[in-house]
């Protein structure tokens, strides 16, 4: 169970890593750099590369945006497969929706109880 | 274009507000007024904002002993869109007003009109300068202000100040206006809106040295040349292209500039303080209280403005500067 | 001084990015954010009815629910300082992106302000995440159906 959590980290780590040299040595923006790793998630899910990673790193996968376009992309694929091509749009959402709609109900709320501030300290 | 005034206008009174984050400023002592509030107990930062530049001009005009009334024209500018913050602090004062814009450079040009109205002989008393605030402006350029992008160590800081002058007619005991000179807006292809003072120390340059050119002077001339808000990259860039024209070390010890010192050498600041708010503050009270003091003798004030939008960057064009400057002595 | 020239000094006086020190910070503080995750994931499979596939969702959903506690206390701006990537990729730099933008609009109204620009910054990843999911789905559904993969 130890291993889990080095497993989580090192893999968290590099994945941020990666992110870092996008923003650094590529000179992109965090919005650039954050759309580039979700692509990057999908496509390594439809090689079928991100379920193993999952299953090694636990949330050192999970956690990182690129989790993103693969729950996108495994959601489509395994409609696409009960439905056909139909299934492709609708079973987008299917596994990621806790994501967004955490982002928006949290969004919401933060809204209603916090100001902006803009202090350094 | 240089302007030389043959009345001198003269600085009567600055005031200059500032925020809770400013009192860390090296500048802080000089501030008439400094708020607890960041959004001086409004409910929004524009708001605030506007508290804050109503605040100045008034602290102005009673150092004075000026009834707005009293006061002819009402110059001044700040970086939101469309200038309501300004804009709604003019409908407060009820001062006969025009909005001027040249970003960060609007602390200058708006005195540059107040020093012309009061040549002109059309005006008594003018209020002029400009100001920022924080929250209101990066969220405008650049984030929200919770958003953790990491930014660079070449970024500043906009501060949140309002410095306003109130410009009147020569007085032998005041600081004076004597001389003037209007930048070109300046591009040298830089685009970063994190790196600002790379895109202005071009317009900076060039400002001062056409005043020198028209005026006949040389920097030994004067005892300070203060830019606005080039930080600390800005001002080795300056400083770099003046002594690639030839210009000697010892000399260049004379060009200071506000907005690298204005928090000191502060890292959570990176390259140092940019915003209107920055030159006008420092300007219209530091160096006005350091003339009246009779420590400085003739400066040149240089402020230096970006002439971006979110907008014109997304858009993938470079950032033209602009740089407005007035000379200032004390008899 | 010319264009080019200046262009030259710009290069010359310009620090460039401390790269080595963002990555360690990066990886550290992404680490740790995941190891966050891996705990929160561990807690989900321990006390509820979730396996090792399903416990993802409930965790990021938590992950979120810390970003909005320290975007409002103004504490995640100062994490992404220092911690650049570390903090941006993994899913609370998404929910920061997402909360701040609605706690700074929110002086423009609930319809407006918050709901006109909750995803200002975090619609990119939204957009980018479904059209390359949904190309993704469609070439591996055209591959499988001529024959040349399975699913």
């Amino acid at each position: 169970m130890m291993m889990s959590f080095v497993f989580a980290f090192i893999v968290g780590g590099i994945i941020c890593v990666i992110g870092q040299l996008l923003m650094d040595v590529g000179n992109l923006t965090p919005a650039h750099t954050l759309s580039f790793l979700v692509v990057a998630g999908a496509v390594l899910d439809g090689m079928g590369l991100y379920e193993p990673l999952i299953h090694f790193a636990g949330a050192g996968a999970t956690v990182p945006i690129t989790s993103f376009g693969n729950a996108l992309t495994h959601g489509a694929m395994a409609e696409a497969e009960k439905h056909g091509l139909v299934g492709v749009l609708s079973g987008m959402f299917e596994v990621t929706s806790s994501g967004i709609s955490a982002a928006i109900v949290f969004g919401f709320i933060g809204a209603l109880f916090f100001k902006p501030k803009g202090n350094v300290d | 274009m240089v302007i030389i005034f043959q009345t001198k206008p003269s600085i009567l009174a600055g005031g200059v507000v500032a925020g809770p984050l400013e009192k860390r400023s090296t500048f802080s002592q000089y501030f008439d007024a400094i708020s607890e509030d960041e959004r001086w107990q409004m409910k929004t930062n524009e708001q605030g904002h506007r508290k804050m530049i109503q605040e100045a001009c008034e602290i102005a005009m009673k150092k004075a002993g000026v009834k707005n009334l009293e006061v002819d024209f009402f110059l001044g500018g700040d970086l939101i869109n469309q200038m309501t913050p300004t804009n709604f602090a003019a409908r407060e004062l009820a001062i006969s007003f025009i909005g001027l814009f040249s970003a960060c450079a609007t602390s200058v040009s708006s005195v540059i009109i107040a020093s012309l109205l009061t040549e002109l002989g059309a005006s008594n008393f003018s209020i002029a300068g400009a100001s920022s605030q924080h929250n209101a402006v990066e969220r405008q350029f650049r984030y929200p202000v919770n958003y953790g992008a990491q930014k660079p160590a070449t970024a500043q800081w906009t501060v949140t100040a309002a410095g306003f002058a109130l410009i009147g007619k020569h007085n032998d005991n005041l600081p004076s206006i004597e001389a003037a000179t209007i930048g070109k807006v300046i591009d040298f292809g830089m685009d970063d809106p994190f790196h600002m003072g790379a895109a202005m120390a071009p317009a900076a340059f060039q400002t001062i040295q056409s005043h020198l050119e028209k005026r006949k002077q040389k920097f030994y001339n004067y005892d300070l040349i203060l830019t606005g808000d080039l930080g600390q990259l800005g001002l080795k860039l300056l400083k770099g292209m003046f002594a690639e024209s030839g210009v000697k070390q010892e000399e260049l010890t004379l060009i200071r500039d506000a907005g690298t010192e204005f928090y000191g050498q502060d890292e959570a600041f990176q390259s140092g303080a940019s915003g209107a708010g920055c030159s006008a503050a420092v300007f219209y009270s530091y160096i006005d209280q350091m003339m009246r003091a009779g420590r400085y003798k003739r400066v040149l004030l240089v402020a230096t403005g970006a002439l971006l939008s979110p907008l014109s960057y997304q858009q993938g064009e470079t950032i033209p500067c602009t740089a407005h400057a007035i000379e200032i002595t004390m008899k | 001084m010319e264009k080019e020239q200046y262009q030259q000094l710009e290069q010359q006086v310009t620090p460039k990015p401390p790269y080595l020190k963002n990555i360690v910070k990066a990886f550290f503080v992404g680490g740790i954010i995941c190891t966050i995750g891996q705990a929160v994931s561990l807690f989900y499979m321990t006390f509820f009815n979730f396996t090792e596939q399903t416990a993802g969702n409930p965790t990021v959903a938590t992950m979120v629910f810390f970003a909005m506690i320290l975007t409002g206390l103004g504490l995640y701006k100062k994490i992404g300082q220092f911690g650049g990537a570390g903090s941006a990729v993994p899913v609370t730099g998404f929910g920061n992106a997402v909360i701040s933008a609605a706690i700074e609009h929110k002086s423009e109204g609930y319809v407006l302000g918050v709901g006109g620009n909750l995803f200002k910054l975090a619609g990119s990843v939204v957009l980018f995440g479904v059209v390359s999911a949904f190309f993704v789905a469609l070439i591996k559904y055209i591959l499988v159906t001529l024959g040349v993969v399975s699913w």
